[in-house]
């Protein structure tokens, strides 16, 4: 056990480095929630103060300078890892660094093609910026997570948050039920994952995820263990909404504001992965063997359920829920390669899927109209005639989520692909077999998903007719539909810096 | 003489009863309450082995769960209550609006 520092403030200022980011948008959320009670006058003259004051009284302006200061914090901190700080607590490794990025972006991006759609559901409140920072900073907090309690306290941190935001659109019913089923299945699986943490900490003798690589290597009797990374994988796969524990996905993403939809589709989705990578592979280390099954197996099922249930959408949230639940099996293919390049490649996969994604959303975010929902298929028709720019972004990112070439999606499935495949050239059988059978269930589910991605595309170049209501345009969705649209297309066409990227993300054992 | 194994078997039994409770109970309210007992099983275990491994990061964590504990049941029943003024339902048989 470590001294007892004698100065508080001296400890926490050594050991700050390490929670810098999501330091800031903790108090940056702080910020937003106190400012939520003081309101400008309307007419308070044309001062410089007060007409600075006045840039600063919505809450997304807000959010957005607390999400770019603890992005500029990062980026001060790149590429230095801060090591093990707050009694090995949390850290900020390469690993951590890569998944800060990717919430800070997603987060960014959401709450800049959220304000519009707040006001057409006329549920401004300044509550909702805040949630928002704070399930990205308990993000952060997990990606950066080394012992088993920062890991679940920043984990409930994400969740309740999320929660929340879920039932944001209060006089719903659809949203209430959504957050309901979302809270009970959350909170379920959060206990699951609790009961097999507090086994592993019987088994392995400490709450540091290192040391508890280091012990359970030389336990001899399995049962408990495996008892144990059974019940961690499960709540895990919760989280990730694979299959068998996928049920809440479908209704929480069609019932929750559809920004907050694709927060939890893109970056909930990746913290959760964070995590899964932690315990796996430093938790877990050498005990490839024990999980490679079974994981792959949900993998599998994942993957081709997700698509087949998504063939008969009509709603289009519930069929980019269902198709979100295939990528996340795709994802989980790297994982169940348990290389260095399984972990490229589903770090990879999560940063192309974060945009390819997030455009997709944000074109549903435009349909949604005053009284009109604009979320079945049929929505989409004749886009191409009114907004050709507009639906060819759209059929870009289909196409990209569908994993054509040359999008951001088949570069990150192409990695996936060789992850695996790589895997059962290298190992013996039975893992070579198995290896191969996943890789083809990935390829054969890739024509599935065309076929419904297809459906949404015909109906915006093929029918003729449409609503003669403008779509909800605002600056900030125009700017998320062309950042998204240009990193989906760079990925695709210059993979080669975002790889770079992707491969120092590792996981130092120390 | 009680040891671990005790603990163990009891906070079986009892994390056993919460995942029971959740499956098969119908009222929303009961399900919090059976998310509680899990929670808390948890609680017990952690407690049992701190003893056993004379360490004391077990209890903080049992600290922590509580603390965390109470948070969540706060908003669910928070979330419950948003429901409640928009249907007059605790049955999830009867919060079904969205299917398929």
């Amino acid at each position: 056990m470590p001294e007892v520092p004698q100065n508080p403030l001296e400890f926490f200022l050594q050991n700050a480095a390490a929670i810098g980011p999501p330091l800031h948008l903790i108090l940056w959320g702080l910020v937003i929630l106190c400012w939520g009670f003081w309101t400008l006058p309307r007419n308070g003259g044309r001062g410089l103060l007060y007409r600075f004051l006045r840039l600063f009284q919505h809450p997304a302006v807000l959010a957005v300078g607390g999400l770019t200061m603890a992005s500029l914090q990062l980026y001060r901190l790149w590429g230095v890892n801060s090591g093990p700080a707050f009694y090995n607590m949390i850290t900020l490794d390469s690993f951590a660094m890569y998944f800060d990025m990717l919430f800070l972006v997603a987060a960014l991006l959401v709450v800049i093609m959220s304000y519009k759609y707040l006001d057409i559901e006329e549920e401004q409140h300044t509550e909702y910026y805040a949630l928002i920072l704070f399930a990205t900073a308990g993000m952060m907090f997990m990606a950066g997570a080394i012992d088993l309690v920062s890991l679940f306290v920043s984990l409930e941190l994400m969740s309740i948050a999320t929660y929340v935001l879920v039932g944001f659109l209060r006089g719903k019913k659809r949203s209430n039920e959504a957050s309901l089923k979302y809270f009970l299945l959350g909170a379920f699986s959060t206990g699951i994952i609790l009961y097999g943490m507090s086994l592993v900490y019987g088994l392995g003798g400490s709450t540091n995820l290192n040391e508890i690589g280091r012990q359970i290597t030389q336990l001899e009797d399995n049962s408990l263990l495996t008892l144990s990374l059974l019940m961690m994988m499960a709540g895990l796969c919760f989280k990730i909404a694979a299959v068998p524990f996928h049920m809440w996905v479908p209704d929480a993403y069609e019932g929750a504001p559809t920004p907050i939809t694709a927060f939890m589709s893109v970056a909930v989705k990746a913290a959760a992965f964070a995590i899964f990578f932690r315990i796996l592979f430093v938790a877990f280390e050498g005990l490839w063997e024990l999980y490679v099954f079974p994981l792959a197996l949900i993998s599998m099922v994942t993957i081709t359920l997700g698509n087949v249930a998504a063939l008969t959408q009509n709603n289009v949230k519930r069929l980019l829920a269902y198709s979100s639940i295939s990528h996340a099996g795709f994802v989980l293919m790297g994982v169940v390669a348990g290389t260095e390049r399984g972990i490229t490649a589903s770090a990879i996969y999560l940063l192309a899927y974060t945009f390819m994604n997030l455009g997709i959303w944000a074109g549903v975010i435009l349909l949604r109209r005053k009284d009109i929902p604009g979320e079945r298929v049929e929505d989409f028709d004749g886009l191409f005639f009114r907004h050709p720019a507009v639906a060819v972004l759209m059929l870009v990112f289909f196409l990209s989520l569908a994993g054509i070439p040359p999008l951001a999606g088949f570069i990150a499935k192409y990695y996936v692909f060789t992850a695996v495949l790589e895997v059962a050239f290298t190992q013996g059988e039975p893992y070579s077999s198995l290896m191969v059978w996943l890789a083809v269930v990935g390829a054969l589910n890739v024509v599935v998903s065309i076929f419904y991605y297809l459906r949404i595309v015909v109906s915006m170049f093929m029918k003729t007719e449409y609503l003669p209501v403008p779509l909800s345009f605002s600056k900030g969705l125009v700017v998320v539909l062309v950042v998204t649209g240009v990193f989906t297309l760079l990925i695709g066409v210059y993979p080669e810096p975002f790889i770079r990227l992707a491969q120092s993300v590792n996981l130092p054992l120390i | 003489m009680v040891d671990v194994t005790h603990y163990l078997v009891l906070s079986t039994i009892v994390f056993s009863i919460g995942v029971v409770g959740v499956l098969t109970r119908r009222n929303v309210i009961i399900i919090l309450m059976s998310i509680e007992l899990m929670l808390n099983s948890v609680n017990l275990n952690l407690v049992a082995f701190s003893d056993r491994l004379q360490d004391p990061s077990g209890q903080v964590f049992a600290v922590f769960v509580i603390t965390v504990a109470a948070a969540e049941a706060a908003v669910g029943l928070g979330i419950i209550i948003a429901l409640f003024r928009n249907k007059e339902t605790v049955n999830v048989d009867e919060i079904d609006l969205m299917r398929g």
